[in-house]
């Protein structure tokens, strides 16, 4: 692909952005905190017989209305594929007495008459155990892509693709903390699809540095050698990231409400991992190397000085 | 036109699309579906009073984690374990065929208790370290049990005291063996005996190591519901992730032409091989397990967008078709390589030391970049070279590519 504009004189601003976006995403982190689901929370759960059948989507559509569209919504029947049923649990957030008659009363008028078998406080169906366990199994896998990378690579390109995996993970974080989004459970598993994609394609853009670092001339430069590695795998880059986003854009747009937050992670975590690894992960590394080759050179001047 | 290579590359074609066609919706369907996506069995249980035991905040939580344990130990994926109220929990199994066995066994006390002739209990679960069901060289299927220390000196204190007579064994207070003492016993282990079937005593193994219950569970109510993802919006998901699935198909022909159909062709290939190695592995699909189909997919789609950017790449330093193509697979192939292994490392410790989502992601990721190694690379290998051995076409076009533009003002 044809040069755009320069990434690696741009660097700094590349960098300025993701670290101004970082400080507000941990400020917002900090001081606003998470929207955690009812999975970490708990919350309450309704069972519900109607006396005529009714659909998971009518019952959703009356708790949309009352901020409650992602509860959890089953029916209750002696077939699983069931699409219409009598009896219906629900799960919510947890909810005020007044709240909960409000919807009830909705749900009558709109649904027909119904019997409230029971209700009652749910607790958390996620203990702290996953997020910990979660934790230090990714904690742990970083590690060891930071020897593959080494022995493949070098030590200072592990370093560079973990950083800008890093990066992609707070940037999620962040947006989940500034919309206020909930935190269910399979954001866990969003986080970890987000951290495999990016460390894929930051691997990519590092093997055509390590191949070009073969092959160049004398007369480029370190700069120009990053530049065109970064600018020949653009076009790579672009598709890859738009054909992954063609399903999770779909999912997160007509996938309903259940679903929406799981690709909303994906969404920015897929685009955060472009951006780390087309602009930041190549200057990165540049700037790991130069810094490491001035260091030796201040050694070895000052072994002359002696 | 060389025929041979052309029937080679219909009749690979030809096959995937065939059995695709025939086999997806079986494939599909057989594939065991989590709580999430399929539902399964809700089953309420009802804490009770005991002589020794009140039902309070502390011993609901506690009598929680056993029946977590419980579940977790026969396999079910991804269950939910919840609390109700003060004194219920529910369970949540995903599509469990035959639910009584599973439910007979959450509400078990499984209270383990080794007495002596006169009746005094000396040991009880609590002294337990592990519990495993084997079979004897008979074929008779034995719970062997291992002591903790403390537990392993009181059971040999216990045989010690009772060599020549009965000891037995009882769980929630009826007698499971009573076997005479030849010995005392000081390793610390032990086997109960009087299961009838395999199935039986490992039920029990879990059972004993997961713990006793704290205080009486009653199943009070247990029926089927739905996937907790709800069915419309499952529904919903299924049509959405059809449509993104269409728009890749779609790009990597009009942008790829030939080599994009051939992409696409094989993608589906690995779909059913996907489908089908979980099926064998007899693993559950959730929400996070189709994530990381999704990544794979991704990853798949990745290896032959590098394949065919450095095939044109190569087309256009002047190379002939096929020396271009074998180019493309060869250098992509470093690269994809490299990315691959480290996903697949990855998926590796989360599946070692993740449970739950974290299990069923590493599952699926781990699985689909194996076999995308295979389908984007051996198989649609196979079939391009094939196709350009047939010599059908020899315009570059034709491959979505261009030749160098030098070449083209000579041939004008």
């Amino acid at each position: 692909m044809r040069h755009l504009f320069p990434v690696v004189k741009n660097a700094k601003i590349f960098f300025s952005i993701s670290i101004i976006f970082l400080i507000i995403g941990f400020g917002s982190m900090l001081f606003r905190g998470f929207n955690w689901g009812v999975d970490f929370t708990g919350g309450s759960i309704l069972d519900l017989k109607f006396d005529k059948p009714v659909t998971v989507a009518q019952v959703r559509e009356v708790l949309s209305d009352h901020k409650l569209g992602n509860s959890v919504i089953q029916l209750g029947s002696a077939d699983a594929v069931a699409t219409e049923s009598q009896s219906v649990l629900i799960r919510t957030a947890v909810i005020t007495d007044e709240a909960r008659r409000e919807v009830m009363n909705d749900m009558t008028s709109r649904l027909g008459s119904n019997q409230v078998l029971r209700v009652e406080n749910v607790g958390a169906t996620v203990g702290n155990d996953l997020v910990k366990q979660a934790l230090i199994a990714v904690v742990l896998s970083w590690v060891l892509m930071i020897i593959y990378i080494t022995f493949r690579f070098e030590f200072k390109f592990a370093i560079a693709a973990i950083i800008a995996l890093i990066i992609d993970v707070s940037v999620t974080l962040s947006w989940f903390s500034l919309v206020h989004y909930e935190i269910d459970s399979s954001f866990v598993a969003a986080i970890l699809t987000v951290v495999g994609y990016s460390v894929n394609s930051t691997i990519v853009i590092f093997d055509r540095i390590r191949e070009n670092l073969k092959t160049h001339r004398r007369s480029e430069s370190l700069p120009d050698l990053v530049e065109n590695s970064i600018w020949q795998c653009m076009t790579r880059s672009l598709f890859t990231s738009l054909t992954t986003l063609f399903s999770v854009v779909a999912i997160f747009l007509f996938g309903g409400e259940t679903i929406h937050n799981f690709s909303f992670a994906m969404l920015i975590g897929f685009s955060s991992g472009f951006y780390t690894s087309t602009f930041l992960a190549g200057p990165l590394w540049m700037f790991l190397k130069n810094n490491a080759k001035s260091n030796s050179q201040r050694v070895v001047s000052k072994t002359k000085v002696v | 036109m060389r025929w041979d290579n052309f029937t080679k590359f219909m009749v690979v074609i030809v096959a995937i699309i065939g059995s695709f066609a025939f086999l997806i919706k079986p494939l599909a369907l057989s594939v065991k579906q989590g709580l999430d996506l399929q539902g399964g069995t809700h089953v309420v249980l009802q804490a009770k009073d005991t002589d020794v035991a009140k039902v309070d905040d502390d011993a609901l939580n506690r009598a929680v984690q056993i029946i977590e344990r419980r579940v977790n130990e026969l396999g079910l994926t991804e269950p939910v374990i919840q609390r109700e109220g003060k004194d219920r929990i529910i369970v949540e199994l995903p599509g469990v065929k035959d639910p009584e066995q599973a439910i007979s066994m959450l509400g078990r006390t499984a209270l383990l208790e080794f007495k002596d002739m006169s009746g005094q209990t000396v040991l009880t679960g609590k002294d337990l370290k592990d519990s495993r069901a084997s079979a004897e060289q008979s074929g008779r299927p034995i719970v062997g049990l291992e002591f903790n220390s403390e537990g392993a000196e009181k059971f040999a204190e216990l045989t010690a005291k009772n060599v020549g007579k009965q000891i037995a064994i009882l769980l929630d207070g009826q007698v499971l063996t009573a076997p005479v003492v030849n010995e005392p016993i000081s390793g610390g282990r032990a086997q109960i005996t009087g299961s009838k079937t395999m199935q039986e005593a490992e039920h029990l193994a879990i059972l004993l190591r997961s713990g006793s219950l704290p205080v009486k569970l009653e199943v009070i109510e247990n029926r089927t519901v739905g996937p907790t993802l709800g069915q419309d919006s499952k529904d919903k998901s299924v049509k959405a992730f059809g449509i993104g699935l269409a728009m890749v198909f779609l790009f990597m022909v009009l942008y790829y032409r030939v080599p994009g159909l051939v992409a696409d062709i094989v993608l589906l290939l690995y779909t059913m091989l996907i489908l089908a190695i979980m099926k064998a592995l007899n693993a559950t699909l959730t929400l996070p397990g189709i994530a990381g189909i999704i990544l794979s997919i991704g990853m798949a789609v990745d290896a032959n967008v590098l394949i065919f950017e450095r095939f044109k790449e190569e087309m256009l330093s002047g190379r002939t078709l096929r020396s271009a193509m074998d180019a493309g697979f060869d250098r992509a192939f470093i690269t994809i390589l490299d990315s691959n292994i480290t996903t697949v490392m990855a998926a590796a410790v989360l599946f070692y030391l993740g449970t739950g989502p974290i299990k069923g992601f590493a599952i699926t990721l781990a699985l689909g970049v194996l076999v995308s190694m295979f389908t984007a690379i051996t198989v649609t290998k196979f079939v391009l070279k094939a196709l350009i051995g047939s010599n059908l076409s020899t315009n570059p076009g034709f491959y979505g590519a261009s030749a160098p533009k030098a070449q083209e003002e000579v041939a004008k």
